[in-house]
């Protein structure tokens, strides 16, 4: 039961950075795949939700061969900053991360595709630097969008196990995760934990969806 | 049927149409019943099909037994199913259809004899094989004992987790006989099965690890050797016919060809030894 906890816990701080991570970079790609005009645009979309048809398997190879301490950034990281991401949550993070990002980066483009830009033409014309006119207009037009895409990102992050399987390893209390710890009790043939951990992570999932429910839900209710 | 869908004046033919349609849709429908006539078919193993579990330090050597097996015995067809031995077991008491069982120690088949699953007086010890400690062959360290894991040059060392990787339970054993268990066990990154310890440090990620000798012969060009590690019990791989498997022939006879000198020629060609 205690190992239950611990595994609830590490799952929830992983799949937390992770889509904090996500929210971030997600944004900013969303917002530059829906406003701004490069040659390749779509090829960059297409690049970017890669991570969520490709398999989990490939993307943890992906992984491994680039970050692992013999890859090409992996080797540079252990070399001038002593870090390694194998075998770590940071890893775990990264590998969820990925998997995650293209649900924020598909519903913000979404989202900032929506906004009327007459809305945007009226803050210009009041004044509005582009910076305040994206963070006082734009986004908080497109906010239920993005928010939506976020609390997927969450729930695909909190329930990611095959790349990260492979990037982090199950490292009890350290990269052992609530998806993991359940396939490992299974592997071992461990009914009693097994149970006890698929009721945790689903009643985890139902609060989940329900939360993001509330929020998703018309205005109306303020 | 269809008509709903064609709004008047659409410019075609409502009743050709149709006949159109319906017959698109006769033949797609025969053409998706005979896609899962088929897939059901597949289902359900063919009856000259062995299915073999095998520990996963078998890998190498029993997909080069499989295709012997086949030539001396035509019209028959050895599936196999690789994975840490503990996994196996799960899955052979969860009603998986196997009708052979190689494990990589005593201990799991012990539990499978106590499960029922075995049919009884099938149960041989077919191989033996030795526990290592390995390292990178690129920037790899040198160690002599096990006492010396505890250096702090060795960030991490692979090895199955015990619970689960019969490699892993060994290789537990044979640092708590050294009295380094709890020194190490903080450095341990635990692999799902024995295969991937060796990948852990053949990639250099770790930098020791836990395999079987005929592990690190498949890696040899990548993982170093340091020491044959002692074992408190000899390692012996036991196989046995699963009582439930749906061919119990073919099961006896894949055993009967792995004991034979034929068999065993094979897997000495991996650097497996006698029993």
């Amino acid at each position: 039961m205690e190992a239950a906890w611990v595994a609830l816990a590490l799952s929830l701080k992983v799949a937390g950075w992770a889509t904090l991570l996500d929210l971030l970079a997600g944004v900013a790609a969303g917002f530059a795949l829906a406003r701004l005009r490069f040659p390749g645009r779509e090829l960059l979309d297409a690049v970017l939700t890669l991570p969520m048809v490709l398999p989990p398997t490939v993307l943890g190879y992906y992984l491994l061969v680039l970050v692992g301490r013999r890859g090409w950034l992996g080797s540079w990281l252990y070399d001038h900053l002593g870090i390694q991401l194998i075998f770590t949550w940071q890893g775990a993070v990264l590998a969820a991360a990925i998997v995650a990002f293209p649900l924020v980066t598909k519903s913000a483009r979404a989202a900032f595709e929506a906004v009327d830009p007459q809305l945007e033409r009226a803050g210009r014309v009041l004044g509005l630097g582009e910076w305040a006119l994206f963070f006082r207009v734009t986004l908080p037009l497109a906010w239920r969008g993005v928010l939506a895409g976020v609390l997927l990102a969450f729930a695909r992050a909190l329930g990611e196990f095959g790349a990260t399987l492979m990037v982090a390893g199950s490292i009890p209390g350290k990269t052992q995760t609530l998806s993991i710890a359940v396939y490992e009790a299974v592997q071992a043939g461990q009914d009693d934990t097994a149970n006890v951990l698929v009721l945790v992570i689903s009643v985890t999932c139902v609060m989940v969806l329900l939360g993001a429910g509330r929020l998703a839900r018309p205005r109306a209710m303020a | 049927m269809h008509q709903d869908q064609w709004p008047a004046g659409s410019g075609r033919h409502p009743s050709a149409a149709q006949g159109r349609r319906a017959g698109r849709w006769t033949r797609q429908g025969l053409g998706i019943g005979v896609a899962m006539a088929l897939a059901l078919a597949a289902v359900a193993a063919q009856a000259a099909d062995v299915t073999v579990s095998a520990a996963a330090s078998l890998t190498n050597a029993f997909k080069a037994l499989a295709p012997a097996f086949e030539a001396s015995h035509p019209g028959t067809k050895v599936l196999l199913n690789f994975a840490a031995s503990d996994a196996l077991l799960a899955q052979v008491a969860k009603g998986a259809p196997v009708d052979v069982f190689a494990a990589a120690d005593q201990d799991t088949m012990e539990r499978a004899q106590q499960q029922h699953l075995l049919a009884p007086g099938t149960r041989h010890d077919f191989v033996a094989n030795s526990l290592v400690l390995i390292t990178p062959v690129d920037g790899g360290l040198l160690l002599k004992s096990l006492a010396d894991l505890q250096q702090p040059a060795v960030k991490r060392v692979a090895l199955g987790k015990p619970e689960g990787v019969p490699a892993g339970r060994y290789a537990k054993g044979a640092l708590e006989a050294a009295g380094v268990w709890t020194a190490v066990a903080p450095k341990a990154v635990y692999a799902q099965n024995v295969r991937q310890a060796l990948d852990y440090v053949a990639r250099g990620e770790a930098e020791a690890g836990f395999v079987y000798g005929t592990d690190a012969l498949v890696q040899k060009d990548k993982v170093r050797v340091l020491l044959t590690v002692p074992t408190d019990t000899p390692i012996r791989y036991p196989i046995a016919l699963i009582q439930q498997g749906p061919n119990p022939a073919g099961a006896k006879a894949f055993i009967d060809f792995v004991m034979s000198p034929q068999g065993q020629a094979v897997l000495a060609g991996f650097g497996f030894s006698r029993p």
